[in-house]
């Protein structure tokens, strides 16, 4: 088994409030699955839309995110899954997918001696 | 935790009306922004953290704290409502005046201002239900569009111009003023009427959207009952017309998107606790003097609800109250309404009678019941060809796959 991260990008402000509720509850649900199947090992956090970008050695900081909005990274969760295929198919039922968002799955680097 | 059903699509509203009280009815879309924001950090905080343990609290303190952010930080550029403005401009009341508006009574207090608001008398009817549906309940425009089965063009060209209307009042609508509330009450009743009737006998195919208009009516409507000023006679039959015709819709739509005309309903699939609250309601509404096209309607469809079938009704009840319908609010509906109900007493060719005489029978023309109602009474009289001929018309009129449906069902009855 390996570690993975799911990088959650884009998020739909404009859905309407039912939409919304709808979409909150796909995602307990989701989360819910990936639990029961054994494969959340951390759920994550979501991440506020707004901070700050400390960047060069000149340690310059600017206000981000910076991206537009479809590209700014919403939130993480740590999967655990057999290799990449396998987190790549837990992740297609996100319920990001659904709004025109997107998950990076990115395998976790380890060590092997 | 689980949510209870449209939660987040009431509390908007509710958000919206004690923004609005706030921010000044210039200032809207600022509450709609604020409430917006509000719901993107419940869907994803939720997601990850569970649902908290009184969400409505939740999401009323996140609108809490914006709306204080807001007034801080907007307190010179903004100008809000102008007996409000006293006390948001010094911070020493500041925090406990927005505290105060958000007390529960204050805020059922600010959704009927804002129904009060929304049936401007410069707006028209439909303006005033989209407005009212997008605002208080939270319904999109591509929601405002489905619930009436309209473009998305037609109502975004609408719901901003009604908005402009609301916006030039400055002030929300105060339903203190007992002179205003009464001047406005029965564009308030009518356009909640309106709102139940488009999930009644509305064009959407969907029980679903159907079945929540008729919902949103009924929780907006209770909202008016609470008010002294609006818990009238004509409120309590506009109550009990909605409680008799949504204890039917069960039957009259079933989830399969089946439509079935009340003679071929089945009773025991209506609502009894329902019939039962709107036979109440009658009888609240019995009260004064004046008589409203509500208890007309309301009195309808008591003896339907009543009936134990439709060859026990008691048309002869019914044909009279549309006559005293007709005088209160002559419409080429009601007339249709009457004659089928005379058909049912006097038998079909008086029917077809009736039909006929109908004045103003061009306003009919893309009524596909209307074509229905001499396919049926033709078909009694066993002329199957007229019959099957209006059938098709009415079938060429529907509006959606379930007419369309049910309307080839009665052509091929005429086999």
């Amino acid at each position: 088994m390996s570690d993975f991260t799911f990088l959650y990008r884009g998020r739909d402000t404009t859905a309407s409030p039912e939409q919304m509720q709808k979409t909150m509850e796909k995602w307990r649900l989701w989360f819910k699955e990936l639990g029961e199947k054994g494969c959340l090992k951390d759920i994550g956090h979501p991440l506020e839309n707004v901070g700050k970008v400390v960047q060069g050695k000149q340690k310059s900081i600017t206000d981000g995110p910076f991206a537009e909005a479809k590209d700014v990274v919403g939130g993480f969760t740590l999967i655990r899954a057999r290799d990449l295929d396998q987190a790549v198919e837990l992740s297609e039922n996100c319920p990001i997918l659904e709004v025109g968002g997107s998950v990076e799955v990115r395998p976790i680097q380890i060590l092997n001696m | 935790m689980e949510l209870t059903d449209h939660l987040f699509r009431h509390e908007a509203g509710r958000m919206v009306a004690v923004l609005t009280r706030i921010f000044g009815l210039q200032n809207l879309a600022l509450a709609e922004d604020v409430v917006q924001d509000a719901f993107c950090r419940a869907l994803e905080l939720w997601a990850f953290r569970g649902v908290p343990e009184n969400p409505s609290a939740w999401l009323m303190t996140v609108a809490k704290n914006r709306a204080l952010d807001v007034v801080r930080r907007e307190r010179t550029s903004r100008t809000y409502e102008p007996e409000l403005s006293r006390y948001l401009e010094s911070e020493w009341t500041l925090a406990s005046e927005i505290e105060e508006m958000f007390r529960e009574a204050a805020i059922e207090d600010d959704q009927l201002r804002m129904m009060f608001s929304c049936c401007h008398p410069r707006l028209q009817e439909e303006a005033q239900v989209m407005l009212i549906l997008h605002i208080l309940c939270a319904f999109s425009i591509d929601e405002v569009a489905n619930a009436f089965v309209t473009t998305y063009t037609a109502v975004e060209k609408r719901i901003p111009r009604a908005k402009k209307v609301l916006a030039g009042c400055k002030k929300l609508f105060d339903t203190q003023v007992p002179r205003d509330f009464s001047a406005r009450l029965s564009a308030v009743q009518r356009a909640l009427y309106l709102l139940f009737n488009e999930g009644y006998h509305g064009a959407s195919a969907e029980f679903v959207v159907r079945a929540e208009l008729c919902q949103e009516a009924m929780r907006l409507l209770g909202l008016l009952l609470e008010h002294p000023l609006g818990a009238t006679p004509s409120s309590y039959a506009l109550c009990a017309l909605m409680c008799l015709d949504k204890a039917r819709l069960p039957a009259r739509l079933d989830a399969s998107g089946k439509l079935n005309s009340l003679f071929e309903q089945d009773r025991s699939r209506w609502d009894q606790p329902l019939i039962k609250e709107g036979l109440q309601m009658l009888e609240l509404s019995a009260k004064g003097s004046s008589l409203s096209e509500y208890h007309l309607e309301a009195a309808i469809a008591s003896i339907h609800a009543t009936a134990p079938s439709t060859e026990e009704t008691n048309w002869d009840e019914i044909v009279s109250l549309y006559d005293t319908l007709l005088k209160l609010r002559p419409s080429p509906v009601v007339e249709l309404n009457r004659a089928i109900a005379l058909g049912q007493r006097l038998g079909p060719e008086r029917g077809l009678e009736a039909l006929r005489a109908i004045a103003d029978w061009e306003r009919l023309g893309k009524y596909p019941f209307y074509q229905a109602a001499f396919g049926e009474f033709e078909l009694l009289c066993g002329r199957l060809m007229a019959a099957r001929e209006h059938f098709s018309i009415a079938r060429s009129l529907s509006r959606n796959r379930m007419e369309r449906e049910f309307f080839s069902g009665r052509v091929d009855a005429c086999n």
